[in-house]
């Protein structure tokens, strides 16, 4: 078999050429799609905007329907996909590798889940939490994001020690379902009007309601992808074996915490930001794979750039397929990712 | 065993043992472990299961820190050099290699090369022509753009090899190379691992249980048993009757085999 053959089943993987051309080719490719998408999507909608109106600046702000449609309802909710579709997926991509297991997602460790009950006891039980730029309910899931990763990694770490991967999946798997017990009996002390609003942000939306939000998630997703950037040839070499990594030069524990703490990062702020948005994270790192092949050098970056784009699309069809009704993305993503993790777990058992 | 001037690669009474996870007890598994290895050579780590081979073989490579005593590379402590450094001298070959991602032959190849690689450095063609080199030379550069999942068993184990070469190293590891290949792949590594040796002048280290292919491939042998290393010398004087039944506590009869070259070992009954 010729390099040709596969070239032709995968255009842009093409492991013929050098990385770096595959790389180029690969951030244009995906990247003009991201923009494209995010330029694109605000201007549809349940209701027609005129753009020429909406970005005329002689008509007053107040009296410009289309400028305050563009502006306040959609151009955050596209902003806020971006940004969390980017963070999702990518994170998606970081755990599978420090797990070594491609069927993992940001949610596997538990972050969702502590975020999700921090979330709800703001919502149910009320008072205050906010924390500078982030109001009551988003300070709370992030608290609970961060204490749901402290928590897994305190069991799963020892000093001086590799991760053991095996502790990990089976402490997020536990603190995921005892976390949930926890919301299910939090929402039973609760009333119906309370319970209806928990459930809502559970399932995920982007209607986030302006800029502010955004700009507050903002720093700990950046930091998240400055972290990224160093990992991923450290990520291949571990994703075919640790103890070979280990022996040609990568810190292997290093490696494991500094993904470990970048990935629960991003999904923190990704969730508190938008709830726990489903399906992202597994759904675009495999649909990459099978377009750009396994380098985590061209995953990693294909991953943000296409979730970006995946979930701004999803945001598009929630926004457009009931209208005027909107639902919220994460019961779109759930949809579609539903059967496609179903696929993949038959294709790959 | 003093380190001669051709001495390369030493360990220092070596002893490891395994922390054991909430009790703080501890399995030895090397106890001090004195061995040298001649640059050139061809050693095999000999002994039963459990005895300490894949243990000593990691302490070698560095991937584990011993508990005490100290592993010289050309003199110099691989404690206190940098692992890329380490890396750039010594490669390891496990006995099997499960990848969680689907990389081609090539894309495993190269990543031979991460030691030689900064960080957030892309492979240049320098670098993808010694891949190519490492393929040629392991018989696998047809393979090259196959997902690495879906070859066998000895090709896969030749493209773990030609990784290892990508890393041009003067030390490989070997961790039981053949101990998952049926008799035909067996004597192609064989084969491939001697050429190396030969030609390339790369010493070896080769952790074993096959006995034939340990007498035909090693100059040296180490014999270990209980994480102790009971015998080190020329493989014609240590592999004999008596070790192997020190050993595997097996009779065993050790003869010259003509045609093949080299001694051969046939179990006849387990003692003791």
């Amino acid at each position: 078999m010729d390099a040709t053959t596969h070239t032709a089943l995968a255009p842009l993987a093409g492991s013929g050429r050098p990385i770096r051309s595959r790389l180029v080719l690969t951030i244009a490719g995906f990247g003009t799609l991201a923009i494209v998408t995010c330029v694109v999507a605000p201007l549809l909608g349940s209701s027609s905007i005129n753009l020429r109106r909406a970005l005329d600046a002689s008509i007053p702000f107040a009296t410009n329907v289309d400028a305050q449609i563009l502006f306040i309802a959609r151009l955050p909710r596209v902003l806020a996909g971006a940004l969390v579709g980017a963070a999702l997926a990518s994170a998606g991509v970081v755990f599978q590798a420090l797990l070594r297991n491609p069927l993992a997602t940001p949610f596997t460790l538990g972050v969702s889940a502590g975020a999700s009950l921090g979330a709800m006891l703001v919502i149910i039980l009320g008072g205050t939490l906010a924390v500078g730029p982030w109001s009551s309910v988003p300070a709370a899931s992030l608290a609970g994001a961060g204490l749901a990763a402290a928590i897994v990694y305190a069991l799963a770490n020892g000093p001086r020690r590799v991760m053991s991967t095996t502790v990990l999946l089976l402490a997020g798997v536990t603190l995921n379902a005892f976390f949930s017990a926890l919301i299910v009996f939090v929402q039973y002390l609760a009333d119906f009007a309370e319970v209806a609003r928990a459930a809502r942000w559970l399932m995920g939306d982007l209607d986030v309601g302006g800029f502010r939000p955004i700009l507050a998630a903002l720093p700990l997703v950046a930091a998240a992808a400055a972290i990224f950037v160093r990992l991923p040839a450290a990520l291949n070499l571990m994703g075919v074996d640790t103890d070979s990594a280990s022996a040609r030069g990568v810190d292997v524990v290093a490696t494991q915490r500094w993904a470990f703490f970048s990935a629960s990062l991003a999904t923190s702020g990704a969730v508190a930001l938008a709830g726990p948005i489903g399906f992202i994270g597994i759904v675009v790192p495999h649909l990459v794979r099978l377009l750009v092949g396994s380098d985590h050098r061209i995953v990693l970056p294909a991953s943000a750039l296409f979730g970006a784009t995946f979930l701004v699309a999803c945001d598009l069809l929630a926004r457009t397929l009931l209208a005027p009704v909107e639902i919220p993305v994460g019961i779109v993503t759930a949809i579609i990712g539903g059967p496609f993790f179903l696929w993949l777990l038959v294709r790959e058992g | 065993m003093s380190s001669s001037s051709s001495t390369y690669l030493v360990a220092h009474e070596l002893s490891y043992a395994y922390p054991r996870r909430g009790k703080g007890a501890v399995v030895p598994a090397v106890s001090d472990v004195s061995l040298a290895v001649a640059r050139g050579s061809f050693t095999g780590l000999l002994g039963p299961n459990g005895c300490g081979k894949t243990t000593l073989l990691k302490l070698m490579a560095g991937v584990l820190r011993p508990v005490s005593g100290s592993v010289t590379l050309e003199g110099r402590s691989l404690a206190d050099m940098p692992r890329r450094a380490a890396a750039r001298h010594m490669a390891v070959v496990p006995q099997d290699t499960h990848p969680a991602f689907d990389y081609t032959a090539l894309e495993i190849v190269l990543m031979g090369r991460h030691p030689h690689l900064h960080p957030t450095q892309l492979e240049g063609p320098g670098d993808l022509a010694i891949a190519h080199q490492s393929l040629e030379s392991t018989g696998t550069l047809h393979l090259a753009h196959r997902p690495f999942t879906s070859l066998s068993g000895g090709e896969r184990q030749r493209v773990v090899i030609a990784s290892a070469l990508a890393q041009q190293p003067d030390v490989l590891l070997l961790d039981e190379p053949t101990a998952s290949l049926d008799l035909g792949y067996q004597l192609e590594v064989a084969a491939l691992l001697r050429r190396l040796s030969r030609e390339h002048d790369v010493t070896m280290v080769m952790a074993t249980h096959d006995l034939n292919l340990a007498a035909s491939m090693c100059d040296t042998l180490a014999l270990l048993r209980d994480g102790r290393l009971v015998r080190h010398g020329a493989t014609a004087q240590v592999l004999t009757s008596d070790n192997v039944r020190r050993l595997y506590d097996v009779d065993a009869d050790v003869q010259f085999h003509q045609s093949a070259g080299h001694l051969t070992v046939t179990p006849v009954r387990r003692v003791g």
